[in-house]
């Protein structure tokens, strides 16, 4: 990739139209794949209670924890189709592989000193808010848990 | 491993279910054996745990109580956990808030290395392994006053594990009778804070202030060790002594710098556990065994009588002395954890691991910090009894009162009298007055000079006991005054002249021939009718004991 970079424009605009082919042919593939593997049902690495529909009580249960809206069949045929786009990464054979944290779990975490440094804008925070009462949020009812 | 240790819990709970049976056949039932030391905002007084009153009705076999806590400390530090702005108890709303605290977008965590160090120190304080490598999470849930809507937190892999506490806890009716318990900790994570919700009913609408929200904690998880009330608030009481010595958190559960949440379930011993049931709300060391005992009298009650326990949340409620379910927890709450994508592993290194030429700003030494521990009160209390040759359970009084400790070795720093006198005024006279007039030691009319003075006094023999007593209780009311200006006010010295009170003892002497006579024929209290009769004629300025001596040597000459 760096050489890529570092290559003359006309070759680097080719190389990249190349590559951006590849990538879609690939998505392709794999979208195929995993609708193809949706209809015809899951492999053994499933546990027994998916049979790739989602039950109404999840839903409703998801709707409550994630304050999401699933208004729609649809929205509720989009997620299942979600899970089992997700459910390749059982194709792969991780036994004994160390899984990653995240993308910086070699990096450094910085120590900041403990001094104040910030606060003091009641003000500017408050202008954020739909309500406010003498410089406090205000909540409507019902939103808590 | 644990069965087992379960099974002395139970065997010890069992021990002391057969002694307090014993006493409440005598007795009326619940609230047997209340000491008269009520301490001042602190645990509650020592209450046998109500457990005797269900076992003696139904002649059934017993139940054991299995508590365990989850306490949260605020740290004590300048700034936040993650963010910058200060940490303090009072200010006008939402003025300590940082972008990130209101979570703004744009805004990322930023570790502070204070409660880092604060979390090193009390995992070591309380015989912790310290993870190296510790990691944050996100714990989701939605409500007001967390506005990301997660709390960082430590769930997977916390910053120290598997450590213990050492409490102590009495076991009779006598204030010498303690045993000593240790309770497990699970675990010690760092975590946010969140910020305050104050509901305003009548308008329904729910007022919120971030000021809090963000600052850093310590959650100590305790094993369900515990079996009662009073362990659970002598554990908390132990802890929160630690904190403060170790300077990590005030700890102080008024301010809500220390807060306390039950998990309390009830079996037969020899079966397993039962379903247990979190009591939260417990912000008072006061109410926290009241609280604990009445939801295990509580769920021991709907067991006896058929029913079922459920595994809910409840709130205690103080006015009515009770626990009540919380509204809102149907089912069990799924958080979604997942890791912290903003903030890499958290690494502590050791005197052998630490890299070389690291900046030191940005690494954290296990083995430095284990080195500057102050001294914890276990070792305080150690001290003080080899020191000052006092009893244990004293050592533990003078610790367990805010500035007493302080004031008793200011005492001892400015007199010449013995510790054990020095104890014994203060614990006794001084501590007595205080709480008859429910002050705390900073604010008592009487210095430690004044004391020391006083005790001079006392030890040079210038005045007898019950004039120190009467001069105490001036000090007590005036103001000013030192002891020797009372002592001469009052007439209080004690007479010096040996030749005048030979003179007294004589005129007494021969004023009452017929005592004298009983005297020689060896009648005891007749002596002492004498000495009280010299003591009235010197106005109770003479030493009991001098006169004794003088009538005795006249007697026999």
């Amino acid at each position: 990739m760096s050489s890529l970079l570092s290559a003359p424009s006309a070759l680097r605009e080719d190389a990249l139209r190349r590559l951006k082919r590849e990538m879609w042919a690939r998505a392709v593939k794999l979208g195929l794949r995993s609708w193809v593997g949706w209809r015809r049902g899951f492999t053994s690495k499933a546990d027994p209670q998916r049979s790739g529909r989602v039950t109404a009580e999840v839903i409703e249960h998801l709707e409550r924890l994630a304050l999401v809206d699933f208004g729609s069949l649809e929205a509720v045929a989009r997620l299942e189709k979600a899970i089992a786009f997700a459910d390749r990464l059982r194709a792969v054979d991780t036994d004994g592989v160390e899984p990653m944290e995240s993308v910086l779990e070699d990096r450094c975490l910085y120590l900041r000193s403990d001094n104040v440094v910030e606060g003091n804008c009641a003000e500017e925070l408050l202008q954020n808010a739909h309500r406010v009462v003498e410089e406090y949020f205000v909540a409507p009812p019902g939103v808590n848990d | 491993m644990a069965a087992l240790m379960l099974r002395w819990s139970c065997l010890g709970k069992r021990w002391v279910l057969a002694c307090i049976d014993g006493g409440s056949r005598h007795g009326r039932g619940a609230a047997i054996g209340l000491t008269s030391r009520r301490k001042r905002g602190q645990s509650s007084v020592a209450q046998q745990p109500l457990i005797a009153v269900q076992k003696s009705r139904k002649g059934e076999h017993e139940w054991a109580a299995v508590v365990g806590l989850e306490i949260h400390a605020q740290i004590s530090s300048n700034s936040k956990l993650f963010s910058g702005s200060q940490v303090h108890f009072a200010a006008p709303p939402n003025s300590l808030v940082s972008f990130f605290d209101a979570s703004l977008p744009g805004t990322l965590p930023v570790l502070n290395r204070r409660c880092v160090e604060a979390a090193v120190m009390t995992g070591l304080a309380l015989n912790c392994r310290i993870n190296k490598k510790s990691l944050f999470d996100r714990k989701h849930y939605f409500y007001a006053d967390l506005p990301a809507g997660y709390q960082i937190t430590q769930q997977r892999l916390p910053i120290a594990v598997n450590g213990s506490l050492a409490y102590s806890v009495s076991v009779g009716k006598k204030p010498s009778q303690v045993s000593t318990r240790t309770v497990r900790i699970k675990q010690i994570q760092l975590e946010q804070d969140s910020g305050k919700s104050l509901h305003d009913e009548p308008r329904s609408q729910t007022l919120i202030d971030l000021n809090r929200a963000g600052v850093g904690l310590l959650e100590v998880v305790l094993e369900p060790d515990m079996s009662c009330g009073e362990e659970a608030a002598s554990a908390v009481r132990e802890l929160q002594l630690i904190l403060q010595a170790l300077g990590t958190s005030q700890a102080n559960m008024a301010e809500g710098q220390l807060r306390v949440d039950a998990n309390i379930s009830v079996h037969h011993p020899g079966e397993p556990l039962g379903v247990r049931t979190e009591v939260k709300n417990l912000n008072s060391a006061r109410f926290l065994a009241k609280a604990i005992d009445f939801e295990i009298k509580r769920q021991i009650h709907e067991l006896e009588n058929g029913r079922k326990i459920l595994n809910e949340t409840r709130s205690f409620d103080d006015k009515l002395g009770c626990t009540m379910p919380m509204r809102d927890k149907e089912g069990k709450q799924d958080y979604r954890f997942m890791p912290e994508p903003n903030l890499p592993p958290l690494l502590l290194y050791d005197t052998a691991s630490l890299p070389p030429g690291a900046d030191p700003q940005q690494v954290i030494n296990i083995d430095w910090i284990r080195e500057r521990l102050p001294e914890l009160p276990g070792k305080t209390r150690e001290k003080l009894i080899q020191q000052y040759g006092m009893l244990p359970e004293h050592s533990f009084t003078l610790l367990n009162e805010v500035g007493l400790l302080e004031f008793f070795q200011n005492v001892i720093k400015e007199t010449r009298a013995e510790p054990k006198k020095v104890t014994s005024w203060v614990l006794n006279i001084f501590l007595g007055f205080l709480k008859q007039q429910n002050l705390a030691v900073n604010e008592s009319p009487v210095t430690p000079s004044a004391l020391a003075e006083l005790l001079n006094l006392l030890d040079r023999k210038a005045i007898s006991s019950s004039a120190a007593r009467q001069v105490f209780e001036e000090l007590w009311q005036s103001k000013g005054k030192t002891p020797s200006q009372i002592v001469s006010e009052k007439k209080l010295e004690l007479m010096q002249d040996q030749e005048a009170l030979e003179r007294v003892c004589h005129t007494v002497m021969e004023g009452h021939p017929q005592v004298v006579m009983d005297m020689k024929r060896g009648n005891p209290r007749a002596i002492n009718k004498l000495i009280g009769l010299v003591r009235k004629a010197t106005l109770s300025r003479a030493d009991p004991t001098v006169i004794k001596e003088i009538l005795e040597r006249k007697l026999s000459s």
